[in-house]
């Protein structure tokens, strides 16, 4: 078993599908950040086998965790302070998502406007659906990737 | 500031109120000849469309404002590549007001955004037309007397017409409305629609014939194929005929029916049916002129003298 050493003050984003911990670093924006930061890939776990998790060491303020909802229904957030868990977070889907997805429809203006921001907004939260701000198209996961 | 962008933008007690502006100007229009006097209004219109730019021109000149714009986008800057934050930004500087139309789907959002004026939208592709939306609820207020306790029939393009779309939403936030979607298999209402009807309780019939439901109709929308919705050709000439109301299929229909269309008509109306009263697709036209010059002087705060 691989062992990682427990941090002082930042999040444990555990219970990441497998393979997808680097996505989520990256989207986090993990990589501008100048602090420690654990990727433990593949990691053994009764309920999904195998998982990836994510540990971070830094002021609780430092990220925006909203959009993990949106990335990754599963992940459990826990906050921990003085090398203790305070919190274990449940993240509600964010009202809005800019820059993360893109528009599949070719006929909407962000598929020609330079420079303009890709905004989903939350249509319906009981199905997680998004829609296209400026077309109102639904965004399917199978249209189109998550940008970094 | 306020914008047009969708239909919804407007509750129904703001419409309530346009509406009623409308049908003072069309009863006083002298009144009204000079609210925008000094005012300029832009059209920027990125793809060709005759009747919705002549529409706002009408408007704003019987207004006694000022008109200037481009007629499609090879004679504006957006040939050069301008984008359109860049060109409402610039258009701001010259109008007080823009209506803009644009193949691209949320482009009036984007103008919107970064506009100083007010912004109706004139038509984004196929997403949103919602001054034809007003017309449409206006003539249906001023020849039925209410907008609600309606069966309406809507036939033709339901898949691809926004004007449908826009005219089914704005309709549902009225009480007791019965939907008739008339059309072929291929150009059914969209499910996310259907699905919104069901879970709003609106019920709603999908219908191949025409005929089958003539009979049961307050009014008729018949809406065109428009060719520049398909990516492919064959498609549009298979469907393009589909239906055609005359006047054999009109014995069918209540005497105080009234048919409405956006135009331009191709086939789907016979002309012979121009001199039944129940065709009201040209008072239509007069009707949308109206809704836009109480359009511009709500948007821009006005009132009469």
């Amino acid at each position: 078993m691989l062992n990682v050493g427990k941090i002082e003050e930042g999040f444990v984003l555990d219970h990441i599908k497998a393979g997808r911990s680097l996505s989520i670093y990256h989207y986090l924006g993990l990589d501008r950040l100048d602090c420690p930061v654990a990727i433990i890939k593949n990691a053994r776990s009764d309920v999904m086998g195998k998982k990836d998790i994510l540990k971070v060491e830094c002021s609780i303020d430092a990220l925006d965790l909203d959009v993990l909802a949106f990335l990754d229904h599963d992940i459990t957030v826990n906050v921990i302070k003085n090398g203790e868990i305070v919190e274990k977070k449940t993240l509600p889907l964010p009202k809005e998502i800019r820059g993360v997805i893109h528009c599949s429809n070719p006929r909407c203006i962000t598929s020609v406007e330079r420079g303009l921001p890709h905004i989903f907004y939350l249509a319906d939260e009981e199905k997680g659906t998004y829609r296209c701000r400026y077309c109102d198209e639904r965004f399917h996961e199978t249209d189109a990737s998550v940008k970094y | 500031m306020r914008h047009l962008l969708s239909p919804e933008d407007f509750t129904v007690q703001e419409l309530d109120q346009l509406f009623d502006l409308a049908a003072d100007i069309e009863s006083n229009m002298g009144r009204y000849a000079h609210v925008c006097d000094g005012r300029i209004l832009a059209t920027c219109f990125y793809e060709p469309s005759t009747r919705t730019r002549l529409s706002f021109e009408s408007a704003m000149h019987r207004l006694g404002g000022s008109v200037l714009g481009f007629a499609d986008a090879s004679n504006s800057s957006a040939s050069k590549g301008e984008s359109v934050a860049d060109t409402i930004r610039v258009v701001s500087c010259y109008s007080d007001i823009c209506a803009i139309r644009h193949p691209k789907e949320g482009a009036a959002a984007v103008a919107a955004q970064f506009s100083r004026i007010p912004v109706i939208n004139a038509g984004d592709g196929g997403h949103q037309h919602p001054t034809q939306t007003l017309t449409d609820l206006l003539t249906i207020r001023s020849l039925k007397g209410r907008l609600s306790e309606l069966s309406i029939g809507l036939c033709g393009d339901l898949k691809f017409g926004r004007t449908v779309h826009s005219l089914i939403h704005a309709m549902s936030r009225y009480a007791n409305i019965r939907f008739y979607f008339i059309s072929p298999p291929e150009l059914r209402v969209p499910d996310y629609i259907t699905d919104k009807l069901r879970e709003m309780n609106i019920p709603f019939e999908e219908v191949i014939r025409l005929e089958d439901v003539l009979g049961d109709l307050d009014l008729l929308y018949m809406t065109r194929v428009q060719k520049e919705r398909f990516f492919n050709e064959e498609d549009y000439i298979r469907l393009k005929d589909f239906y055609i109301l005359d006047e054999e299929k009109m014995r069918l229909a209540r005497e105080d029916m009234q048919i409405l269309h956006p135009l331009p008509r191709v086939n789907e109306i016979s002309v012979e049916l121009d001199k039944d009263p129940r065709a009201a697709y040209f008072r239509q036209v007069q009707y949308g002129v109206y809704v836009r010059m109480a359009l511009i002087m709500t948007l821009l705060s006005l009132k009469a003298e």
